[in-house]
């Protein structure tokens, strides 16, 4: 059987990286927002999460 | 040997041929998957035999023989747990899971069916010995109606009202009406949530109905019903498209969003309408002195 671990942050893409600090996961700075876009979509599909949107800027892909 | 012949012929036919009836397959896979039918056929006639020889064991009389067929009915016990773990096993690979609620529902009804099954080839078996084998004709098919009544359950449809609902956003929140739903990052998901989603309201009639939907497993069957007929776009590791259901925590109602492969909201409704209330989620609230007290 295969366990995995779910409602877990797997990486977080930010523009603004004062509002990430430390953490157990890789934080992705962005140079702007198509770029966001794109760096979470791609994060998404590899590790099988969801992206969700803080709307202050910052992309969570997170597992569920 | 040639009474007994007609009496255990026609009983093991009426009962043979109710279990043929409750068999039918239908769009979940239910009853069964198809080599499973084979099993439960050979299951129904060993029931519907028992039925039939218990009657004949009864009026010969050997009392010896009829303790025996006692202990043979409890084997159908086993059925119960047979079928739980053919479908729980069958969990591990699915997209859109059935819950273990609703697998204990099918188990328990695909038990109870086989006790039907000997209660038919007794009563038919019993009425050919006392009267003569023409009223197996009366007796065969009454029972099996009986059966089927006694088999069929409640539906969705008859403890709520559905109702369509529109699917929004609020910044990246995902709304079925005033219902949170999830949180969507990607606007081109949300593009696609707002054009091809679907919303439901499910809003229960009365307080032992609100129980019911309150109910993990329960919402978990309607939204395993919906994808088994509409499909899904849900796909592995690609979780933005999973249907979900959520409650109205203050009314009490709850509201579903689908991505389905075949966007037919008025289907939909019909469909949600015809989801089983799954046995262990009943709500009885209603039953209770003080439930009904707190209901008004």
């Amino acid at each position: 059987m295969e366990i995995k671990i779910n409602e877990m942050i797997l990486a977080i893409v930010t523009l603004n990286d004062t509002l990430v600090s430390g953490g157990g996961c890789p934080v992705f700075k962005a140079a702007d927002e198509e770029e966001q876009q794109k760096t979470s979509l791609y994060l998404a599909k590899i590790l099988g999460g969801m992206v969700h949107d803080l709307e202050n800027g910052i992309y969570l892909v997170c597992r569920h | 040997m040639q009474e007994y012949l007609i009496v255990l012929l026609t009983a093991t036919t009426a009962g043979f041929l109710n279990r043929i009836i409750l068999l039918r397959r239908d769009y979940r896979q239910y009853p069964t998957y198809p080599h499973g039918q084979l099993t439960h056929l050979a299951l129904g006639f060993i029931a519907a035999s028992l039925g039939a020889v218990a009657v004949v064991a009864i009026a010969k009389p050997d009392f010896v023989a009829v303790t025996f067929l006692v202990l043979a009915a409890q084997e159908f016990r086993e059925i119960r747990n047979m079928e739980r773990e053919t479908l729980g096993k069958l969990e591990e690979n699915k997209l859109i899971t059935r819950g273990t609620d609703y697998i204990e529902g099918i188990a328990r009804v695909f038990e109870a069916r086989n006790y039907m099954v000997i209660f038919t080839a007794l009563v038919t078996g019993a009425v050919v010995q006392i009267l003569s084998w023409p009223y197996a004709f009366i007796a065969g098919p009454l029972a099996i109606l009986a059966s089927l009544q006694f088999m069929s359950g409640k539906v969705i449809g008859d403890i709520a009202e559905i109702q369509a609902a529109k699917l929004s956003f609020s910044g990246s929140m995902l709304k079925v009406e005033d219902v949170f739903i999830m949180n969507v990052g990607m606007p081109k998901v949300r593009e696609k949530i707002l054009r091809e989603g679907m919303g439901v309201l499910i809003k229960p009639k009365d307080d032992n109905a609100r129980i019911t939907l309150d109910s993990p497993g329960q919402r978990q069957a309607i939204i395993h019903d919906a994808v088994a007929i509409l499909g899904t776009k849900v796909d592995i590791n690609e979780p933005d498209l999973m249907p979900i259901v959520r409650k109205q925590i203050d009314q009490g109602y709850l509201a579903l969003y689908i991505v389905a492969s075949e966007p037919d909201l008025d289907f939909l409704i019909e469909i949600i309408k015809r989801v089983p209330v799954i046995e262990s989620s009943q709500g009885a609230a209603l039953k209770a002195y003080y439930g009904r007290k707190a209901a008004d």
